[in-house]
């Protein structure tokens, strides 16, 4: 197949979505499609804190106070907000890990990519560890989707069903990085390229960015 | 480097850029979220609060979709098919804002609350 000629700029955005075959020139089919997945995701959790938004801007009873729901005593002294603090931290983390994972298979150096993959999910499963921890302690203190001792009865529903989804990403993203981690480890990517790593890497890093919007709205608001 | 040069790379469907960014950019990432802690940890509050909540988060936002998701050196078909879509989301929110404002007045009338007279929690809607 003769390759068209590439153009930049706005007349390369034309050519593009005009040409026969392919918008995405030289992105990799997956990759394409793993971006068109993230983008519904986005409108599914940009839904889920819409539907917050409004219930917290109709919500008569005053919203709990995350700052001090979310509070731990470490060393016999309240910090507000600690755990979800250490939480992030940990997520972002695990993004730098998984960049530089992406770097190395590209050069093709499997062991580090498998480690770095491999501590990626490791945070990743800290990650939800520490969720689980949450609502444990969320639930012994009498929070539940249709109402709460803190104030706001829809305090419960909106946290339960937005961490619930997004917990529920970070764990499928466990499993999907540990099989390709192990993929790469054993050499299956070696003639078909190791783009998948990127890919799953995109994955990772939506699920970094939608707790970015998570952190912002719901815990600091 | 040239806009040229990075669309050469992308062709061949591999990219590949120095460790270094990643490292800057991740560096500022942990950055940018301590400045968001502090915003709670020492209770700003009004206009600064939610001012330096939204900016802090979409910072921390673009550096992780142009650096570590790769945009930056993606061909514009791609990038413009997943940024400009969600853009519609925000007339979502803007409709949503108004219907919020709309129930919370009509509790207030129909419900008989008097909300000015209800504990206010610390931060506002």
């Amino acid at each position: 197949m003769a390759q068209s000629e590439v153009v930049e700029g706005l007349e390369g955005l034309g050519k593009d979505w005009a040409s026969d075959r392919e918008v995405f020139r030289g992105a990799p089919w997956g990759k394409g499609m793993m971006w068109i997945f993230l983008l519904s995701d986005t409108f599914i959790f940009t839904s889920f804190l819409t539907g917050y938004m409004t219930v917290r801007m109709s919500a008569t009873a005053p919203w709990p106070f995350p700052s001090e729901v979310f509070a731990l005593t470490l060393f016999g002294q309240s910090i507000p907000l600690i755990l979800i603090a250490i939480m992030t931290f940990v997520l972002i983390t695990s993004s730098g890990t998984m960049a530089l994972a992406v770097n190395y298979g590209y050069r093709r150096d499997r062991t580090k990519t498998f480690w770095l993959m491999a501590a990626t999910a490791g945070l990743g499963a800290t990650f939800v560890g520490m969720q689980a921890f949450e609502w444990t302690k969320l639930i012994m203190e009498g929070v539940r989707p249709w109402g709460n001792p803190m104030g706001a009865a829809q305090f419960g529903s909106s946290f339960f069903m937005i961490t619930g989804f997004h917990g529920l990403h970070v764990s499928a993203g466990v499993i999907y990085l540990l099989v390709v981690a192990f993929r790469v480890r054993r050499g299956y990517y070696e003639k078909r390229g190791y783009e998948i790593v990127e890919i799953a890497g995109l994955y990772w890093h939506f699920v970094d960015l939608v707790w970015v919007f998570i952190f912002a709205f719901f815990y600091l608001w | 480097m040239s806009d040229a040069q990075h669309g050469a790379v992308a062709q061949e469907g591999v990219q590949q850029h120095p460790l270094g960014i990643y490292l800057r950019i991740w560096i500022l990432l942990f950055i940018l979220s301590t400045f968001s802690y502090m915003v709670d940890y020492y209770q700003f509050q009004g206009f600064l609060r939610w001012s330096l909540i939204l900016i802090f988060m979409l910072l921390k936002a673009g550096f992780i979709m142009a650096i570590f998701m790769h945009m930056m050196w993606e061909r514009m078909a791609l990038v413009t098919a997943i940024i400009l879509p969600p853009l519609l989301l925000l007339f979502l929110v803007g409709v949503m804002a108004l219907e919020g404002d709309f129930t919370y007045a009509m509790r207030d009338i129909w419900l008989g609350q008097d909300v000015t007279q209800l504990p206010k929690s610390p931060v506002h809607h």
